[in-house]
């Protein structure tokens, strides 16, 4: 199981207990007394608007107003046929691994929050998409969702409500692209998980045909706290333009690797030097990931920046899934480029050219530079290719495998010449590749 | 051949679905569970349960990780190796197990007991190095831990 938070707020305070485990437990701590009410006395609209004033946004890496994208879904007027929720806990961005702790340890808490997105987006079902090795969170949840309905929590009234719903769990098959929103329903479909053009959005086109918002874990289980507290509680939590707390996750070179549940905005270097403890073995911080290896590394001297889009974007990176992985300073930049790129080639979906290509070039030629065979062109021709790649495919996959290159380029070109000039990686205790 | 109690799973997973390919990934775990592999003619079977062509059962074996043509042995292990992993030292312990086990990565020992992979990112990153053995993790190893997992395996 998940190990707890280290530091715990709204979202985590229960992870700990039993509180968020059973039913029963879930229900001694007033659970599902807020989405009853909703359902009972609510509107979707009420609540579309609670939602959009909180300013929630997704944590599935995007970060898009949740509210918004509810808003998207056709109203009461459409009666063509069924619409569906989906939710996405395909967690798959190395370094992230939050939602984890959140389908293992408060499921009841999530099927809460998908009750109140399913009212308020009018969906009869929910497919819950748990990515395959997650073996644990999928016992928990099988569980978790036949308790809810022996006790009407779900069903043809649930909680007593006239509103009826039913949760779907669909076990994933080990394939990272299925994490991408139209990728995972293609994937829910039967089909392989090659995501779609967009337009049509799945708001319009979504699952079956039919219309589909897809929010991720962590997004659902902030909902029943937004809906119980109200939206200007949360938005008294965070930054301006990024309100709430949030699940990070560290890993790495750090004394107390783990999950820390605080507000979003909180400085980088508190994180790391703080709550995780500083680099272990009393090395000194070389560089961080700061949201999962999709997202641009910060090189040690850039580490004092709130987490929160807003900030990060200034230093040419992004929040993503708050995955921080943390290098000190024995760490070769040119072996983090050979597992990026690594990973990225062997989970682009093939469809673009640019992509399948461009993923297994920068994987070949970071992978000449680090075996000591690099030329001096090959720093230019990696920027060449990733410029290349860069907003211009099916999907974001291609900007995610192209912006951790990118990053390294930028802050740790030394790395790089330095191999291509001796033949061989300046760091002899750095760690080492299969 | 898929057997009743399989076909039974499968319809019942069909049925979960609002059209029936949705329930295809679902069929293709049962399969794989029952059997111990999607082989060639498994998929042909499936292809005819599913009303598609066969290339697009076999297709989908091939893009998923998960799925496999051949068995893997009794118990499959994985070593994540991503970042965080890596950072913590897990190829060290990749190639300790490739010692222990006499094998090397994508390859099962002679007596059929284990089969011996590695993975992307496992989701244990706090936890790293990790292994994964079928559904169950193994977080905060070292090479004898992760020895003694293996050696109390059937
Ligand atoms: C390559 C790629 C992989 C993704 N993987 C995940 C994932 O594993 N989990 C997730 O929730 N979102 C993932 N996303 C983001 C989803 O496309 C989508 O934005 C998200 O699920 C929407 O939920 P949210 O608005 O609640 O964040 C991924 C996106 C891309 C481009
Ligand atoms: S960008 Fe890559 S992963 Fe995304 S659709 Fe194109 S080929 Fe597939």
């Amino acid at each position: 199981m998940q190990k707890v938070p280290f530091t715990t707020g709204y979202l985590t305070a229960h992870c700990g207990d039993d509180a968020y485990g059973t039913l029963d437990g879930y229900k001694a701590e007033g659970g599902y007394e807020t989405a009853r009410r909703v359902l009972k006395k609510g509107t979707p609209e009420d609540l579309i608007e609670t939602l959009k004033a909180s300013g929630l946004q997704g944590r599935g890496g995007a970060s898009f107003i949740a509210g918004q994208k509810w808003s998207f879904m056709p109203g009461a007027e459409d009666d063509t046929g069924p619409r569906y929720l989906v939710c996405n806990a395909d967690e798959s961005e190395p370094g992230s691994f939050k939602d984890r702790l959140l389908l293992e340890r408060a499921p009841h808490l999530l099927l809460e929050g998908i009750l109140l997105a399913a009212f308020a987006i009018r969906a009869e079902k929910t497919f819950l998409y748990v990515r395959g090795e997650y073996g644990e969170a999928i016992r928990v949840l099988t569980r978790a969702i036949e308790e809810a309905r022996a006790g009407k929590v779900l069903g043809p009234r649930a909680l007593g409500s006239r509103f009826a719903h039913d949760v779907v769990l669909v076990r994933g098959a080990g394939a990272y692209i299925c994490g991408e929103e139209t990728g995972l329903l293609e994937s829910l479909e039967g089909k392989k998980g090659q995501p779609r053009k967009k337009p049509p959005y799945p708001a319009e086109n979504g699952v079956f045909g039919r219309p589909t918002t897809v929010n991720n874990v962590e997004t659902l289980c902030h909902v029943p706290h937004i809906v119980e507290k109200g939206a200007d509680w949360f938005r008294g939590i965070g930054t301006a333009e990024s309100p709430g707390n949030t699940l990070f996750g560290v890993s790495g070179h750090v004394v107390r690797p783990g999950l820390y549940e605080l507000p979003l905005g909180t400085p980088l270097d508190e994180i790391v030097f703080e709550h995780a403890g500083g680099v272990a073995g009393g090395r000194k911080l070389k560089a961080v990931i700061p949201g999962g290896l999709s997202m641009a590394v910060l090189p040690a001297g850039q580490v004092d920046v709130p987490m929160a889009n807003e900030f990060l974007r200034e230093r040419q990176t992004a929040l993503g899934t708050g995955g921080i992985i943390v290098m000190d300073d024995t760490t070769c930049m040119v072996r983090v480029a050979c597992i990026i790129t690594h990973f990225f080639r062997e989970e682009s979906c093939g469809q673009c050219t640019q992509c399948r290509e461009g993923t297994g070039w920068m994987n070949r030629i970071v992978s000449r530079i680090e075996r000591g065979e690099g030329r001096f062109e090959d720093l230019a021709l990696l920027k060449d290719v990733c410029a290349k790649m860069e907003g211009k495919t099916i999907c974001a996959f291609a900007d995610a495998a192209a912006w951790p290159v990118q990053g390294l380029l930028r802050h740790f070109p030394q790395d790089f010449q330095s191999h291509v000039t001796h033949g061989q990686c300046p760091y002899p205790g750095s760690f080492v590749l299969a | 051949m898929i057997g009743e109690t399989l076909r039974a799973r499968i319809d019942a997973e069909i049925a979960r679905f609002p059209v029936k390919r949705g329930g295809l990934l679902g069929a293709l775990h049962i399969v794989q569970e029952g059997q111990g592999c999607v082989s060639l003619a498994a998929s042909k079977e499936l292809a005819a349960i599913f009303d598609v062509f066969p290339v697009e059962v076999i297709e989908l074996v091939r893009f998923y990780n998960f799925f496999h043509e051949s068995p893997r042995g009794r118990h499959q292990v994985y070593v994540c190796t991503n970042l965080p992993c890596a950072l913590r030292g897990a190829n060290v312990l990749l190639k300790g197990l490739e010692q222990h086990l006499g094998v090397g990565v994508g390859e099962t020992t002679a007596d059929g007991r284990v089969h011996l992979g590695r993975e992307e990112c496992l989701g244990a990153c706090a936890n790293a190095p990790m292994i994964r053995v079928g559904g169950v993790y193994h977080e905060d190893l070292d090479l004898a831990g992760a020895c003694a997992v293996l050696d109390a395996l059937e």
